[in-house]
Parts: structure tokens; sequence; C-alpha cells
């Protein structure tokens, strides 16, 4: 299985960081996000009651930190689906001895990507001023959380991909994490939202994500527990749902 | 048959197939009113910072969806004509007594018609969300005006892509260039209120920033004439310029006698 | 009158000669069928006829007028199906129908009429209402033809009609295409890569191999210019081989058999009758008797020097009467 998940992976990842119009897209959400919001929206800490300690470059780029961990799920859904359009999938399908091994492969190849892309963000970020009071566990901590909002991401969109097998499904993947994303508190802390999306996002299990990231930025561990709490099982529930999304897709 | 009434019924080709595509359609009606939902409401506490000019976010925002739609359904107009050169639908057109500028401007005139349809979806969609259009009934034609002019100015963009290339997917490529441009404007925040100055400075080269203040001001500011012509300047400049390496274009690719 | 002329044409891509000055006349009412490999200079012929790109050089004269002086005059008095079928999957038959009935200037009343009648031609009447992302490859290219047809040209270019379908598709469309030319007067110029298409549906044959024409006449006169058909005899008892083959020496030169076989091509003025004859006389009984005429592929090998690529199995059968 090992050798599976290596081998599909090393194909997803030399796809991805041997052409542009695969690599750009990618990277374009998360940069253009943290720029557009922690640069526009800058005064917006000046609102009564926000008071977040390392300033809004770091209270966004918590925000953009998960936003694209599940989102590169959703592009690894897309790629999946398109392999099977393609009839690529069959090829693996058939060549691949432990067929876990494929969807493995998939969820790496996802997460070295992320890594990458939060890598470049992280270094705009710093070099906008992005102040970051966690120290190296917390910062630690905040990889192993985004990997974990990437995994269940990449496993909600592989499981879609592999029951659907087609591009079609786009949507059907994109859509539900979009509005698990943006139904948070993304712009201001919880408690300065009102109305209809106070209740909605009190209740987003991403809130709970969101607030941990920007509590570990803050060398805190508020949130932290519940966070991983929700992630983990999740997680495995979603890892259940590309399984059987495999079979699925086993079946024809 | 005369170019108006042959671009009326290439547009009309246009426009049935976009409507026969519902996922594209629910997208292009969805994203934007669900983007102004959550950003006014994400944001709505910003509205009582010191000089906001608007006395909610949802003011503040009411016109983004607008130019959201725009670029969505008009370079989907501009990607269908890169798929009609790729499959040589293009080539049966050209076989046809259809002059020139009705076949190069047939699919971008159905974006517009269902971006005029789309327009008033997002207008009843703001209002129901509390926005206040102080600019009234009269203010509402310019609104769409402007606005389907700035569609225009990003399909022509769009289609000087698809002549050049010949490819649906290239025109898909400069997506992320149109989307950086919204998001490096004053789109979010009033200019006067970023604090960051390099922010502040690219929101102020960008002709986008333009556009969106004119359709802004007729929200919030009422009849602001000056944001009103600097936004049609903006949108009627960026016309000229698109069409007119678009129609370069089009000569290139169009090498029928 | 010639329905088409073509005089030295050429067109050249940068470095590449795509089509090599070539000279051609399609006389009205002929099926002519263009026949050549893929990269030959078939389609890039084509587009140049039918107005879509100019020549580089030389001229072409398509239904009286002139492709590049006269381009609108020519597109009125042509229809074209090409390589790809060229439709919008997301509309259906008769919204293509309409489109295009629209623009070449046909009233409501004629757009209604004719595209009716061309739709039952086609026999897509039932499927007219329903998007062309439904329809099989063999129906997309029965619209194409339909939709070729909506102004009543007089000269029709199919470029690759077939290429792609079933055989049942592929048939449906030769007795179309043959119907149109028998009936309607419809000149023809028929690209295509399957000898058989050619075969079945061609009076006349043109062969493009890099660019230039290197053979052209009616199939007869072609086939005629590489050699007499050839007769292979199986024989019943292997040891009256030598027999066998001293008696068909008699009707003409021994040529390489298959193993276990003789064969001779036949001198002018024998037959396979008197190959039968002779045979019978001698008493030899014979497992299997064969008659092998020169194919458009041996005219095509002779010529070139190479056989023709993406040559259809499938046999043809007689197109309607």
């Amino acid at each position: 299985m090992i050798n599976v998940t290596l081998a599909v992976a090393f194909r997803v990842l030399k796809k991805s960081f041997t052409n542009v119009s695969f690599l750009l897209p990618a990277l374009m959400f998360p940069v253009v996000f943290f720029v557009g919001f922690a640069g526009a929206l800058s005064s917006v800490d000046r609102v009564p009651g926000f008071d977040y300690e390392p300033g809004y470059e770091t209270f966004q780029f918590a925000f953009v930190l998960l936003q694209s961990a599940a989102m590169a799920g959703v592009f690894t859904g897309f790629g999946i689906a398109q392999d099977f359009e393609r009839g690529f999938a069959r090829r693996l399908m058939i060549a691949a001895p432990r067929r876990s091994g494929i969807l493995a492969g998939y969820a790496l190849a996802t997460m070295v990507r992320w890594v990458f892309n939060t890598a470049v963000v992280l270094a705009i970020g710093l070099l906008i001023g992005m102040q970051i009071l966690g120290n190296g566990l917390d910062l630690f901590a905040l990889l192993v959380l985004g990997l974990t909002v990437n995994l269940i991401g990449t496993l909600w969109a592989a499981g879609v991909a592999l029951r659907l097998r087609s591009t079609q499904a786009g949507p059907i993947m994109q859509f539900p994490i979009f509005l698990l994303i943006f139904l948070a508190p993304v712009f201001v802390p919880l408690d300065l939202l009102t109305g209809w999306i106070h209740t909605v996002a009190s209740v987003n299990p991403f809130t709970a994500f969101i607030e941990s990231a920007r509590s570990l930025l803050a060398g805190s561990t508020d949130h932290v527990a519940v966070a991983f709490g929700i992630a983990v099982p999740l997680a495995a529930l979603f890892g259940l749902w590309a399984l059987t999304g495999l079979r699925s897709a086993e079946r024809g | 048959m005369s170019a108006a009434a042959q671009i009326a019924f290439l547009g009309r080709r246009a426009f049935l197939r976009s409507i026969r595509q519902p996922g594209q359609m629910t997208f292009a009606l969805v994203f934007p009113l669900f983007f102004l939902f959550v950003i006014a409401s994400g944001l709505d506490r910003a509205s009582s910072l010191p000089g906001f000019p608007a006395d909610s976010y949802v003011d503040f925002m009411f016109a983004i969806p607008f130019v959201h739609g725009a670029l969505f359904t008009a370079l989907n107009s501009a990607i269908e004509l890169g798929r009609d050169i790729d499959t040589g639908f293009l080539n049966r057109l050209a076989l046809t007594p259809a002059r020139g500028v009705a076949i190069m401007l047939g699919n971008l005139a159905g974006g517009v018609a269902l971006v005029l349809i789309q327009y008033c979806i997002y207008f009843a969609g703001g209002l129901l969300m509390g926005a206040h259009f102080e600019a009234g009934v009269l203010g509402v034609p310019v609104l769409f005006l402007l606005a389907a002019l700035g569609a225009v100015a990003i399909g022509a963009t769009g289609m000087t892509v698809a002549l050049r290339s010949g490819s649906a997917e290239a025109v898909q490529g400069i997506f992320p260039l149109f989307f950086v441009g919204l998001f490096l404007s004053s789109m979010n925040m009033p200019r006067d209120l970023i604090e960051n100055d390099w922010f502040h400075w690219i929101a102020t080269v960008n002709p986008v920033s333009y556009l969106i203040e004119g359709l802004r001001s007729l929200v919030v500011a009422g009849w602001d004439l000056e944001a009103l012509a600097i936004g049609f300047g903006v949108a009627l400049g960026a016309i000229a310029l698109s069409l007119s390496i678009s129609a370069r274009a089009f000569r290139a690719r169009m090498t029928r006698t | 009158m010639s329905a088409i002329v073509a005089e030295r044409l050429v067109r050249e891509f940068k470095a590449v000669r795509a089509v090599d000055g070539i000279d051609l006349e399609v006389a009205d009412g002929e099926i002519y069928g263009f026949l050549g490999p893929n990269g030959a200079g078939k389609s890039t012929t084509v587009h140049m006829l039918t107005t879509l790109m100019p020549p580089t050089g030389g001229r072409a004269v398509v239904g009286g007028y002139d492709v590049v002086k006269d381009g609108p005059k020519v597109r009125e008095a042509i229809g074209a199906a090409l390589q790809e079928a060229a439709l919008d999957p997301f509309l259906t038959g008769r919204d293509h129908v309409r489109l295009q009935a629209s623009l070449h200037g046909l009233s409501r009343e004629e757009r209604a009429v004719r595209g009716d009648e061309l739709l039952e031609r086609v026999g897509l009447t039932d499927a007219a209402d329903r998007k062309v992302r439904t329809y099989s490859g063999g129906m997309k290219r029965r619209l194409d033809l339909a939709l070729a047809l909506l102004h009543h040209p007089s000269i029709l270019f199919l470029d690759e009609p077939t290429t792609g379908l079933d055989p049942q598709s592929r048939n449906a469309l030769w007795v179309e295409v043959a119907r149109l030319a028998r009936e309607d007067g419809v000149t023809v110029f028929l690209t295509t890569q399957y000898l058989e298409e050619a075969d079945v549906l061609a009076d006349r044959v043109g062969i493009i191999d890099h660019g230039r024409i290197v053979a052209e006449g009616t199939l007869g006169e072609l086939k005629a210019e590489i050699g007499r058909p050839t007769v292979q005899v199986a024989p019943h008892d292997p040891d009256d081989r030598d027999a066998i083959l001293r008696t068909l020496d008699r009707f003409g030169s021994p040529v390489e058999a298959e193993p276990g076989r003789v064969a001779v091509r036949l001198d002018a003025g024998h037959d396979l009758a008197d190959v039968v004859r002779a045979l019978d006389a001698e008493s030899l009984k014979v497992a299997h008797l064969e008659l092998d005429e020169p194919s458009l592929d041996d005219v095509f090998l002779a010529k070139t020097g190479h056989r023709l690529e993406g040559q259809a199995e499938a046999q043809p059968e007689p197109v309607g009467a």
C-alpha cells in the first residue's frame, strides 16, 4: 500500500509543480484572499470589542490557512473526477494491489501542496508585518490542525468524486465547503457577529477550527481541544465516506 | 439581414445555451448574492467605524454582486466563444452570410442580455436584505447601464484571449486575473479607510475601484456626478481598448475571404 | 460549366507548403472523391475552396465565383459539412436549423418548411427537439448535412463525413449523398481517407499526397493504370500445384501467392471464365479460387509508395438505384 500511496502522490505532485496551470490557481485563492482581506480590512481591528493581540493580518491568516486547507481538498476531488472522465483512474485501479493506497496517495499529495501554499502565504504575511505570538508547539499544533482540516476536505471531495466520477460534481464538492468556510467568523470574532450569521456560525464546526487557529497564533490554547475534538471524528467519518466511495467506483 | 438582427439571432443562441446549463446559471446567481449576504453580515460592525460612508454594510456592498455577476457571465460568454473556435462552430458561422461584427459580438450580446436579468435578481436580493437605494427609481437604469458596461469590458477582454488562443481553457485561465483585480480594489472597504499604505496605493491605481465606486455612489450617495463620471469613463475606456484589441484578434482569426 | 476549378492552388503555413500547386476541375453534378492520408492537404484544400482560408498562390473558382474576390457569393452557392460536426451541444436540432436558416436570410415560413423537410429527409424529425448532446455520432453528422443543405446550395463540400461512424450510419450517409447528386443534381466534393467510400460514391477520384495531386480519373481508369486482375488458386490436392500453375501460365504471368497457392496476373483478353474452363478441361480440382481486382489502395501504393492510413475494414454495399 505504501508503494501505491507514494506512486499516486508523486504523480499528482509532479503534475502540480511542473504545470503552471495547475500550480497557480490553487495558490492564487489563498494569496488573494489573504492580501485582499488583510490589506483592505485592517481598520476593522478598530471596531469596539475587537481585541486580538497579534493584529488583523494574523487574524486573517488563520482564516486563509484553514480556508485553503479545506479548498485544497476540493481541487483534489476535481482532479479525481477528471481522472475518471479521462480513463486514467481505471488504469490506477487495475494496477494498484491495494486500492485504498490510491486514496491515501491523493490525500498525501494534497497535504504536501497545502503546506507549500501555506508557506507562500506565510512568507507574504511576514513581509507585510504579520505578527505570530505562538511558540513552536503552538505552531506545530496549528500545522496538525491544518493538515486535519485538509484531510477532511480531501476525503469529502474524494467521496463525491468517486461516487459521481464526473467533473459535473464540482459544485457538489465545492459548495458545502464554501458555505462552511464563509458562514463562520471570517472578518470579526464570533462575539462581534450579530443576527442570523451569529447563530449559524455558533454551530458551524469551522468556527471552532478558526478560533483555535487564531488562539494558537496568539500563543494561547483556547478552543484547541474543541477543535480537535470535532476535527478528528470528522476526519474518521469522511474517511469512511471516501472508502465507501472507492467501493462504489470499483463496482462501476 | 442587418448586422443588428444577426447579432440578435446569435445573441439569442448564446442566451439559450446559457440558460440550458442550470449549474452555471445557479452559480452566477447564487454566489454573488451569497457573497453579499456573508460579507455584509460578517462586517456589519465595521459600518460603525468613523468615516464609514454608508449606514450599513449591506448598502456599502450592494453594488458588488453586479460586478461579480458581470465577471462570471461576461467571461463565460468569452469561454463559449473559445469553445466555438475549438469545435469548429465559428467556421460554421463563417460559412453563412453573417457579418464579422455579428459573429464577434453575438456571444457577448447574449451574455449582456443574461446579465441584465441577473441584475434584476441581485437588486431584489439586496433590497430584501435591507439595503437602501439612495438614487431612487431613476438611478436603477443608470446602475444597470454602468454595470452592463463593465460586463462588456470584461467580456471583450475575454474575447481577445479566446480569439488569440482559440481555446476555452485559455479564457478560463484569465479568471484569476479578474479575481485579483476585484479583491485588490475598494470592493470591501472605502479607500480612505484602508490603513495599509501599500493596499491603498494598489486600490487607487486599480481601475476596478472606480467602476465599483461609481456603482456604489448610486446606492450610498444618490447622485455623485463625479464618481459616476469617473465610473463611466473607466468603463467606456476599458471597452474602447478591449474591443479594438479583440477586433484585431478577430480579423486574424477569421480568415474567410 | 465546371462547378469547381482550381489552378495551381497553393497554401503555405510559415515553412510548410500544405497544398503545393493543385489543379482540379469538378463538373456540375459530379461526385468528386478527394482521397489522401492524414496531413495530405485535403482539409486545407477544402478550407480554401469554401473561402474559409485564402490561398497563398494560384486561384480557385467555385460556382462561377472567385474564392478570394467573391467570397460571399461563393458561400451562397455552397454548403459544407466540415471535419468537425461543429454543433452546439445545448441547442436542439431545430434550434440549429432555425439559427442557420435565419443567417441565410430565409423567411420565417421558409425556415419552418425547409427545416422540417430536411429534418425528415435525414431522419431526425423525432429527435429535432432534443439537445444535440443527446445525439449519437451518426445523428450529429446527419444534422450537419441537413444544415449544409438548408439554403439549396448547388455545391456541397463534405470533409471526411463518415470518420468515426459505425458501418450502418456510414451507409445511411452514403445513400443520402448519392441521392443528392443523382436526383437533385448537387455537385459533391468529398474528402475521405476511406477507400471504400471513394469506391462507392465517387464518379472521379483525385489522390492527394504531401499537398500534390498524384493521380486523377475515374475509378476504372485508375485501377486499369495499375494492372490487370489476379487469379489465385488453392489446389484441392497439393500434388496438383505444378499442374495448376502450368495451366494458369497460359493466361497470364505468375505472381507471388499465399503459401500453398498459385497466382497469375491475367493478360489482356483473358478472364476468369477462361481459367475455370481450362482447369475443368484438365480435370484439376481446386479448393478455392478468387479473382482480385486492383484496389484503390493498390493505386495509392503505386502512386505514392505507401498504403493509405486509416483504411476501413468494412466492405462497401451497393448504393440504391
